[in-house]
């Protein structure tokens, strides 16, 4: 791809682990965590597993879909959602109901590294043209903005844990893999993310 | 219940009665009874009253998605937050859903409860319509997912409340078919 016809960025390019770590750093309230496919949710899981991170195995591009559903189960309680940029060119379409049901305890953050890392570093089709913030916007989700650093980073996230409308977060990233892995139990991670939202008792 | 709601107001019981004399009304009605509050749904013209009618009750959180599986990841977060919910979908859209079920719902034993208005059978116009239809039960079948075809009005409130309930108990999805002998279905009308 020739530099010229990359858009112009002001933002550093950061770390998914560093950053996740960051974010898991500043939960105090038991909020909810939702970890996209893949590196996502690996670098969630290396960051030190809570009772209230739930980690995606499959259906890729459903991250934030799902956090919107913990979010609207639970309006009281925070609720973040980690999703990778080609992860969410999977699913456009949902930041338009984020944007019309506004629950203003949901929090999204893009990791945005411009390839599918997992597959063999493939640029995405979005890669050298697409601004995902900008379509976050235009899609209705106006309290959107990119991170310029790590300092920047936090504090959107502590902005938009009293904001009055969902907040996207978007963070240029750099082409690492995750940090672990996931241990790759579905029923059990299903079972523990429910245990910390308190919907469910242990026998 | 229907007792009670007679005593207190035979306007509102008669109302409730010609309701459930429908099959919309009966799915309403039950989803309801079963405590579903959160509707998501990509629309068909079968379904367009019982849309209607679950925007006009303020006991349903009822909204559009762009894709199926947005629908499916949306009850799926929303279960694992203690809400319940259920689905509405037309065939084509049931079609998209072989990954998320697969790969979310099923390894995951996520309750979703599945309306699908099936079309592409009993005068399908679109050849299309006709095909993708018979994929629906094989997907369903290969993942062993529960799933009643609703043909007779007699029977639906029966199949919806065992249905939603045995899901529920049984963590596990459940597809609904709402066939065209019930809803009369979509036909050829240019």
């Amino acid at each position: 791809m020739n530099a010229q016809t990359k858009p112009a960025r002001n933002t550093k390019v950061m770390n998914r682990f560093d950053i996740t770590s960051r974010l898991v750093g500043k939960l105090k309230n038991e909020e909810a965590v939702i970890g996209g496919i893949g590196n996502t949710n690996f670098d969630l899981w290396a960051a030190g597993h809570r009772p209230q991170n739930w980690y995606m195995l499959g259906s890729m591009g459903l991250a934030f879909p799902i956090a919107l559903g913990v979010a609207l189960a639970q309006p009281k309680r925070r609720v973040f959602g980690l999703e990778g940029d080609g992860s969410l060119l999977m699913q456009l379409g949902c930041l338009s109901t984020i944007a019309t049901l506004a629950p203003k305890n949901l929090t999204m953050v893009v990791m945005d590294n411009g390839i599918y890392q997992i597959t063999g570093a493939q640029p995405t089709p979005a890669a050298a043209h697409t601004d995902l913030v900008a379509v976050a916007i235009a899609s209705g989700i106006t309290n959107s903005a990119w991170a310029a650093d790590e300092e920047d980073f936090e504090r959107l996230i502590e902005q938009s844990m009293s904001a009055v409308a969902p907040t996207l977060i978007g963070v240029r990233i750099d082409d690492k893999p995750g940090t672990g892995t996931t241990k790759r139990d579905p029923v059990q991670i299903r079972e523990r993310f429910m245990l910390g939202m308190g919907v469910r008792q242990p026998l | 219940m229907a007792v009670a709601e007679q005593k207190t107001s035979p306007q509102a019981a008669q109302e409730h009665t010609s309701q459930e004399q429908t099959w919309h009304g009966i799915v309403l009605q039950t989803l309801k009874r079963n405590d579903i509050a959160l509707v998501p749904y990509v629309p068909d013209r079968v379904l367009t009253t019982l849309i209607k009618n679950l925007h006009a009750d303020p006991f349903f959180t009822t909204f559009p998605t762009a894709r199926e599986e947005e629908a499916v990841g949306i009850a799926t977060g929303a279960w694992m937050g203690g809400m319940k919910s259920a689905v509405l979908m037309q065939t084509s859209g049931f079609a998209t859903l072989a990954n998320v079920l697969a790969s979310l719902v099923a390894p995951s034993q996520i309750p979703l409860i599945m309306f699908v208005s099936e079309r592409g059978t009993l005068g399908e116009f679109n050849l299309g319509q006709s095909l993708v239809c018979r994929t629906m039960r094989p997907v369903l079948d290969s993942l062993a997912i529960e799933h009643h075809t609703c043909t007779r009005l007699d029977e639906l409130e029966f199949i919806c409340d065992r249905s939603i309930k045995q899901a529920v108990t049984t963590q596990a999805p459940v597809a609904l078919i709402l066939n065209p002998l019930l809803t009369g279905g979509k036909v050829f009308d240019k």
